[in-house]
């Protein structure tokens, strides 16, 4: 009797999950595997034959392949983007945490101010053509990396307090300047909570709409979520494509969760109630 | 309270230092070098403080990105002025407290489940949370096509069931609603996530004490892990307020602010603004959308955070 009630709770909660949360991934595949006519339907059926293959190579040829192009944009921007923030944050966390400062106060200050503030965007734009960087990737990195500092210190600063000063002043003791002492001592003893930073920052990037399209309109440097902003409009009478363009788009997210879904939650858990 | 807390800290660090100076020559801030901050400091002005400056002196202009006319008040005036745009306002605030609210209950709930003992609880974790990740986009194609009226999933299950669904994104009474339940299935996953860290820091003896006293669940809930959650409760909170005020993709991809402009939130009215080539006007919804998150989560900080050191 004990037994019984957790495991029909569980029961229950496997239905309404199934329902609520796996209906629309399967509706997804389902529609992506129809041929055209099919998926006029809308409905949630299993496909008169599979034509997911075929479906994913009209998508790719689609407009001259230029989903080829906006994966490789996506890739590129989610790369630099995330790689200058794990560095820039976590130099910004450490002088933070461990040098008391005058400055302190204004730095949390802007670091709030980065979390709350939502960004000027014609300004920016305004900005960007000055800089010369307007319309290209290089803009766009710059933003996503002045946009997702913030909240990569606040993470940071929070694991960097739990790190004993003793190993700085060892390292120093050593010898290290401060080059060393951060990227060999400092930067190592970080490892989890950069894969959540990591993670987080990727996902977000790589799923970001807004920035690029503000920061990086025209066909010359899609990513892979303009593309399926403006192959809804294409494709509204070939739902099969529209759904198989969504399923590749979401592979990425997809093979990272299913590789690092555990240390997802347990660093976001961690940080989130840290920070 | 708080200034001798921070006094005692900051004297209990930097004794040790102290007495180290006198053996070492080296200046112990030697080790944190301010240059550290340059390059994040340059890029974080540039392109983050200095449009947010400036777009305080061109919100009262006419503005062509070339040439700015100074205009006063006027850009808030056409804003305040037109139906439309106050319309994006009041959107906005509902749209963030409904997406906050669920996502602070359903979370709470959901969290409790799935810390409880129950069957494939790391299944449903992971199904729960997977949403965030996915392509917003992608979402909100595919619940655009879910919701369609005759043909869409959702109403066709309902009619099963003996229910008419409502047209949800055609419908102008219900278009920003629709948008705010896919809003929450997307995003639930994460207040859960941060719930469940919430509760799982709760000492068990909290438990093991309120048993022996003969507590029932309701009581458990509502006295120890609704009061102790107290620090989860608040990032979800915040998170998810600043999120809803600042929405955009969803409600862009799913309805385009319409039918008409019913489910416009002031980000859709900004990008409208600034499509149509009144980049003064654009502006001054952006500052307008920074006010209105200032003067809520500013002080919702604070009282957030003023009741944590109390409890």
């Amino acid at each position: 009797m004990r037994n019984a009630r957790p495991a029909l709770v569980g029961g229950a909660a496997i239905v309404v999950s199934a329902v609520f949360f796996l209906v629309p991934f399967a509706f997804i595949f389902l529609t992506a595997s129809m041929n055209t006519v099919q998926s006029g339907d809308l409905s949630f059926a299993l496909p008169h034959g599979f034509h997911l293959i075929d479906n994913l190579k009209s998508v790719v040829q689609a407009r001259d392949y230029m989903i080829l192009t906006a994966f490789v944009d996506s890739i590129v921007v989610t790369v630099v983007s995330v790689t200058a923030l794990v560095i820039l944050g976590a130099m910004v966390a450490f002088v933070l945490q461990r040098r008391a400062s005058r400055l302190n106060p204004a730095i949390n200050l802007l670091v709030l101010a980065g979390l709350i503030v939502p960004p000027a965007v014609v300004p920016t734009i305004w900005v960007l053509q000055k800089a010369h960087v307007f319309k290209t990737l290089e803009g766009l990195m710059l933003i996503e990396i002045a946009y997702g500092l913030p909240f990569c210190v606040l993470l940071f600063r929070a694991f960097i307090a739990t790190i004993p000063r003793e190993l700085d002043e060892a390292a120093m003791i050593d010898g290290a300047g401060p080059l060393r002492i951060f990227f060999q001592i400092i930067f190592p003893v970080l490892r989890s909570v950069i894969v959540t930073v990591v993670v987080l920052q990727t996902v977000f990037i790589y799923n970001d709409f807004q920035n690029p399209l503000y920061f990086l309109p025209g066909d010359d440097h899609p990513t892979v979520q303009l593309t399926l902003f403006n192959f809804q409009s294409q494709f509204t009478t070939q739902y099969n494509l529209l759904f198989a363009d969504i399923l590749l788009v979401t592979i990425p997210p997809l093979i990272l969760f299913v590789f690092l879904n555990r240390k997802i939650v347990e660093g976001m858990a961690a940080g989130a109630v840290k920070g | 309270m708080t200034p001798v807390t921070t006094l005692q800290q900051s004297t209990g660090t930097a004794r040790p230092v102290a007495r180290r100076h006198r053996t070492r020559t080296a200046p112990v801030d030697a080790r944190y070098p301010y240059w550290f901050y340059l390059l994040p400091a340059v890029v974080y002005g540039v392109f983050f403080l200095v449009p947010t400056v400036v777009s305080f002196y061109y919100a009262f202009t006419r503005w062509d990105l070339f040439t700015a006319h100074w205009v006063g008040l006027e850009n808030f005036r056409t804003f305040f002025q037109e139906q439309s745009l106050v319309r994006g306002l009041t959107n906005t605030l509902i749209y963030a407290a409904i997406t906050s609210g669920l996502k602070v209950v359903l979370g709470m709930a959901l969290a409790v489940l799935l810390t409880s003992k129950i069957i494939a609880r790391g299944y449903l974790r992971s199904v729960l949370f997977f949403p965030t990740l996915v392509s917003t986009i992608g979402i909100g194609i595919t619940f655009t096509v879910l919701m369609n009226p005759e043909k869409g999933l959702i109403n066709n299950m309902l009619s099963h069931a003996g229910v008419t669904g409502p047209a949800w994104l055609v419908d102008p009474s219900w278009a920003l609603y629709s948008v705010a339940f896919v809003d929450v299935w997307k995003g639930v996953g994460l207040a859960t996530v941060i719930y469940i860290a919430g509760l799982v820091s709760i000492p068990q003896e909290y438990y093991e004490a309120a048993r022996v006293d003969g507590a029932s669940s309701w009581t458990v809930f509502r006295h120890i892990m609704l009061p102790l959650a107290r620090p989860a409760t608040a990032t979800v909170v915040l998170l998810s307020l600043i999120g809803g005020l600042r929405s955009f993709d969803l409600i862009w991809t799913m309805t385009g602010g319409g039918p008409g402009f019913t489910s416009d939130v002031i980000a859709s009215v900004v990008y409208k603004q600034y499509q149509a080539g009144f980049y003064g006007l654009s502006t001054a919804g952006n500052v307008v959308l920074f006010v209105v998150v200032a003067i809520i989560a500013v002080p919702l900080s604070w009282f957030l955070n003023r009741k944590e050191v109390q409890a």
